[in-house]
């Protein structure tokens, strides 16, 4: 039983966003809504009639059939509708009548969404709504699912989608593809979304690891949508996912059974993905086409040479470069961070420790957790303060946990 | 924060018989310490790099040819940086590897 609610719960995630992207083509974006309702209808229908005749052979095209009936029914049915659509669509189209315009071909399925991902990830929206947004309309997530994922609840995550949608219609955003000159710069947008919705599932704070894991996979599978398509398979898309791939490689081995984090240094590299790492390489490879070096090119470079267990020098300075690089044209405190470690490790902990102090980022836990590292090579009283104003800032209870034992550590050395 | 340049100067140098491992330690001292102002979240960006070769031109149509024995330190390149002061951009020039081969850093705020 709970074998086919998996099944189906699956089935109608992924089907979801390919029937609302083909639907909401033909209504046009700004009746999205009822593209969804007539995609939530069929799952309806599909569950009351599965459950007394069985799951058909082929599920998908049971919903799409019904999915267009639905689609053609609403046409004819909502007058209203029809001719505020109709007027809007014969300017460009004949007529939206034929069955045939109903199209759940894998062709079309596939344009649809790509255009979907282009609209969505479009700049004039706010990118916190367009993760939701993402979320619902690209990966066929459920609110309560969203919720979860921002650690949120169902009224404060449908208000949310609520406003993104007026915007896609104030902004009278259209379901195509950029022009060929534009594409460039959206497409950074759509690499920045997909960015994020994969680091909502890696970094996030809910403890539903499945949750987290599908996160991760669907950025993962609208990064892949891009390469099938020749304009957007750039080196920068490439060059993100081998990121993603190396990341994910981890995935397994970076959480105990009892879902506390495991620190890198602690990981058994047994359970990371080889497979995924492989991958990552072969994307890693393909993003060196070209002269174009982005800051995904950079961090995968980084997250490759962390697909090495080993602590060589060789490895340290490699890293220690590419985030030198990296922080030239993308700084954030925990790069800056991440760079002075890598600095620790290539040059000793003289050096790190004299950069380490000019950083001053004093309302961030992790800094107080480097210096207290850097400090433990040469003054214990030191580093414990450092690790107690770490313990003072870090926000939940197994960063706590993990810097205690740090302090723990310090006096046995 | 306000906008500073720091521009290195060194005397002239020759490095075409250094070798590999040399030069690939001289690029590391200069990574690491741009990589130093820009972890401080400091670093605007990059000057255009200046080929070693080059003439000067003086008053009078007079025409020498680099190395620029006269200015005994050739410009060598600059970046641009941000810092609360003159005291605090003059602090990040520290550690500059100009500094190492005898040469200098100038620093000099630039006009909104």
């Amino acid at each position: 039983m709970t074998e086919e609610h998996d099944f189906l719960k699956q089935l109608f995630q992924q089907e979801f966003a390919k029937m609302v992207a083909v639907i909401s083509k033909l209504f046009g974006l700004q009746h999205i809504e009822i593209a969804e309702d007539i995609v939530s209808e069929t799952f309806l229908l599909a569950t009351e009639s599965w459950e007394s005749k069985g799951i058909p052979d082929n599920p998908a095209a049971w919903l799409y059939a019904v999915a267009k009936q639905k689609t053609l029914y609403h046409f004819r049915r909502n007058k209203l509708f029809n001719e505020k659509i109709r007027r809007e669509y014969t300017s460009r189209q004949e007529s939206i009548y034929e069955a045939g315009d109903v199209n759940f071909s894998q062709e079309n399925i596939k344009d649809s969404q790509l255009q979907m991902l282009f609209a969505i990830c479009n700049p004039a929206i706010a990118s916190e709504a367009q993760i939701g947004l993402a979320l619902r309309i690209l990966c066929g997530f459920g609110i309560d699912e969203i919720a979860e994922a921002f650690l949120s609840n169902k009224e404060a995550i449908n208000k949310r989608l609520f406003r993104a949608k007026e915007k896609l219609r104030a902004e009278k955003v259209r379901m195509e593809l950029p022009t060929e000159n534009e594409i460039v710069n959206r497409l950074d947008n759509v690499l920045h979304i997909i960015y994020l919705l994969f680091s909502e599932g890696y970094y996030s704070k809910t403890q539903n690891q499945i949750l987290r894991k599908d996160l991760c996979i669907e950025a993962l599978r609208l990064g892949i949508m891009l390469t099938e398509y020749e304009r957007t398979n750039r080196p920068k898309t490439n060059a993100l996912l081998a990121l993603m791939c190396f990341h994910a490689s981890r995935f397994d081995a970076r959480q105990s059974s009892d879902g506390a984090l495991i620190l890198y240094e602690q990981q058994n590299e047994a359970l990371w993905d080889t497979a995924l790492i492989r991958q990552g390489r072969f994307f890693l490879d393909l993003s060196a086409q070209g002269d174009e070096i982005s800051s995904y090119h950079l961090e995968a470079r980084i997250a490759s040479w962390h697909c090495i267990k080993e602590d060589t020098n060789e490895k340290w300075e490699a890293i220690l470069q590419v985030y030198n690089q990296l922080l030239l044209i993308n700084y954030s405190p925990s790069v800056a961070l991440n760079r002075t470690f890598a600095l620790y490790k290539a040059n000793g902990y003289e050096t790190a420790l004299v950069e380490a102090e000019k950083l001053k980022l004093e309302n961030n836990h992790f800094y107080y957790v480097l210096l207290g590292e850097l400090y433990s090579n040469c003054d214990q009283l030191k580093a414990k303060q450092n690790f107690q104003k770490a313990y003072d800032l870090a926000k939940t209870e197994s960063e706590k946990q993990s810097i205690q034992k740090k302090i723990e550590r310090l006096f046995y050395r | 924060m306000k906008d500073f340049m720091l521009l290195f100067r060194q005397p002239s140098y020759d490095y075409s018989n250094a070798s590999k491992e040399e030069m690939k330690a001289l690029g590391k001292k200069w990574a690491d310490w741009v990589g130093g102002i820009a972890a401080q979240g400091k670093f605007i960006s990059n000057g255009a790099r200046l080929a070693p070769e080059g003439k000067v031109l003086k008053a009078g149509g007079v025409v020498t040819d680099g190395p620029f024995v006269e200015i005994r330190e050739r410009l060598g390149s600059f970046i641009m940086v941000k810092a609360d002061s003159l005291e605090d951009a003059t602090t990040l020039a520290h550690g500059c590897p100009a500094l190492d081969a005898n040469g200098s850093v100038e620093i000099r705020p630039v006009y909104p």
